[in-house]
């Protein structure tokens, strides 16, 4: 189909549809529901927001698994707010998927049966009070990173998520960040829980920001339809930037012998992620893929008496509500 | 749905020579109590039913965190000995608290938790409403604040066993399963302990007994429509306000209190 357009007080142009939707893109306009979109585009952002979504939802897990041990009453509620914003964001998101024309049941059933990808690092272990440090210092921060471009994301209903998302997820990291400073200003013990916290936490947080550009088949497409606005090394290189004067601040060594800084770059150079070891976990091998996937799929079983019971009395309470209008 | 007039006026406080360390023994009480039934809650933190409900039970472990924390702040304030909100809630053992029976009761089913959430609220939100005219500042200040959260929390329990007693028979059977397992504990929470007793007795504790009219009507109002029949003649387990727990508190505090018993003295 062809339309008119007049661009920016050039000539008149017969531009196709999807020369129409790249030069909105272009000319960074939002992308709204009801407007015309490529397939394609549909598909990778339903693919991309979905997968958000459920990172919030399997992400819950790890933190969840402290909420019982948290070593104060102060910890303990902000530890259990944190993770119910978690639960939030997932609900806005799955909210902005639907606007695509998903249905969150289809989502859930994709990532219940393997089929949807979330987050790699939520297939880690949490294993110290450190690590509720680490997630909220290092998770957050790179989940940051990947997200404040995206409140510039052509798909307006997601960049709306993601901006009341980022809000939240700043003050995340810096409790993370607190959490981190009492333990290394604490005792001997609570500094070596740190480090070693550190030391598990580094690299797979370096493997948030995905494969090589080189390796990552869908960023060219994303960065032109304005979904994506940075390159994963791009992202990667300026999260080690930012992390080594905290790490240093807090006393802490980065577990990375090749990290140096570069004058002529002012930036960090540093060692090579173990691709393997991120492939692996993507595949489904990571020490907690199984027991992760399954808490979902048993917390959605188990709870399916309860949404059948919340259906049927809401169906039982329209009738009765409707025969009592007959009657009136 | 709910009665919030207010009960006659308490009498005007008689305070004797040993109504602060009671005074202090009773806010211990209600702060083991919020605290361990937001524990319980929290549990259930990323494994709800639905995204929603795991929401609303985090909102509720939330609020009553905050309720616990108040008491054990003000506790620590009464006692005058320097500990902390945190030491009291970490460094005492299973018979130190003084939680009633009912809130330490693990989770089950959605179900058992609505029914234990339930049974608390009407007791909760009632005495919240006479707390907060008592004739204690700080206590009834505390009350004034957490009477609007409990009005939330017994709200959506209430709603909760309507919709499974008038779901289906799967929920029928799971709720009326869960008031069968947990409605002996219902008793002790207004079966006034000694300290409750001298307390109401030097007038900073309503009486029990119009409280307890005030938590029939209302669950009644509940079970009539959640077509469910009230139970009735169940015997009525106690001894959580003495110290007596039942089995399960010892491991619910082991896990709360790990790291503060494991690192004594640290500050986290």
């Amino acid at each position: 189909m062809l339309v008119k357009l007049c661009l920016r007080g050039m000539e008149t142009l017969e531009l196709t549809q999807e020369e129409q939707f790249q030069a909105r893109i272009d000319a960074d306009v939002r992308i709204e529901p009801k407007d015309w979109m490529p397939d394609a585009y549909r598909k990778t952002l339903i693919r991309q927001i979905s997968q958000h979504a459920h990172s919030e939802l399997v992400g819950m897990l790890p933190e969840g698994n402290w909420i019982t041990r948290a070593p104060s009453l102060k910890r303990k509620s902000i530890l259990l707010a944190k993770v119910q914003d978690e639960a939030g964001h997932g609900l806005y998101l799955y909210s902005a998927a639907e606007t695509l024309g998903a249905s969150r049941d289809q989502m859930l059933a994709d990532l219940h049966s393997g089929k949807a990808k979330y987050s790699s690092i939520f297939n880690y272990p949490t294993l110290s009070w450190a690590d509720m440090g680490c997630v909220g210092w290092l998770v957050d921060g790179a989940a940051i990173l990947n997200q404040v471009p995206l409140c510039r994301t052509s798909y307006g209903p997601y960049a709306r998520a993601m901006v009341r998302v980022c809000k939240e997820e700043s003050f995340h990291q810096r409790q993370g960040f607190e959490i981190m400073q009492t333990l290394c200003e604490g005792s001997p013990e609570q500094k070596a829980m740190a480090q070693e916290g550190l030391n598990r936490w580094w690299w797979p947080t370096l493997m948030m920001f995905g494969p090589k550009d080189s390796e990552s088949p869908n960023t060219a497409q994303s960065m032109n339809w304005r979904i994506k606005r940075f390159t994963n090394d791009e992202l990667r290189q300026k999260f080690v930037d930012m992390m080594v004067p905290q790490a240093e601040f807090l006393g802490l060594t980065v577990p990375d012998p090749n990290l140096k800084w570069n004058e002529a770059k002012q930036g960090y150079d540093f060692g090579d992620v173990d691709w393997e070891e991120f492939w692996n976990v993507v595949k489904g091998n990571g020490l907690c893929n199984q027991e992760r996937l399954q808490a979902r799929v048993q917390a959605h079983e188990e709870g399916a008496w309860v949404r059948e019971a919340a259906l049927a009395h809401a169906e039982k309470r329209k009738q009765r509500e409707e025969a009592k209008a007959v009657a009136a | 749905m709910m009665t919030d007039s207010p009960m006659p006026a308490p009498a005007a406080a008689a305070p004797t020579p040993e109504t602060p360390a009671q005074l202090f023994a009773y806010v211990l009480q209600l702060a083991d109590t919020s605290l361990i039934l937001a524990h319980r809650l929290s549990e259930w933190c990323g494994h709800g039913p639905i995204l929603e409900q795991d929401l609303a039970m985090a909102n509720i472990a939330l609020d009553l965190l905050g309720e616990a924390r108040s008491y054990y702040q003000y506790a620590a304030e009464l006692e005058g000995q320097g500990r902390t909100e945190d030491d009291l809630a970490y460094l005492r053992s299973a018979v130190e608290y003084r939680n009633p029976l009912l809130v330490e009761q693990p989770n089950g089913d959605f179900a058992h938790t609505i029914v234990r959430q339930f049974i608390y609220d009407c007791f909760h939100y009632h005495l919240l409403l006479q707390l907060k005219s008592g004739p204690d500042a700080q206590l009834a200040a505390i009350a004034e604040k957490s009477v609007k959260e409990a009005a939330y929390h017994i709200k959506w329990s209430s709603e909760w066993v309507i919709r499974l007693g008038d779901g289906t028979e799967e929920s029928r059977r799971r709720v009326e399963k869960a008031l069968g397992n947990l409605w002996r504990y219902a008793g002790e929470l207004t079966t006034p302990s000694a300290t409750e007793k001298a307390l109401q007795a030097a007038g900073y504790l309503p009486d029990y007994a119009p409280l307890q009219q005030q938590i029939d009507a209302h669950a009644a109002r509940v079970f009539e429509e959640a077509t469910l029949p009230v139970p009735q003649g169940v015997f009525m387990q106690k001894g959580g306000k003495d110290g007596r727990h039942s089995e399960h508190l010892g491991y619910l505090l082991a896990e709360l209190q790990y790291l503060q018993r494991t690192y004594p003295g640290l500050q986290w």
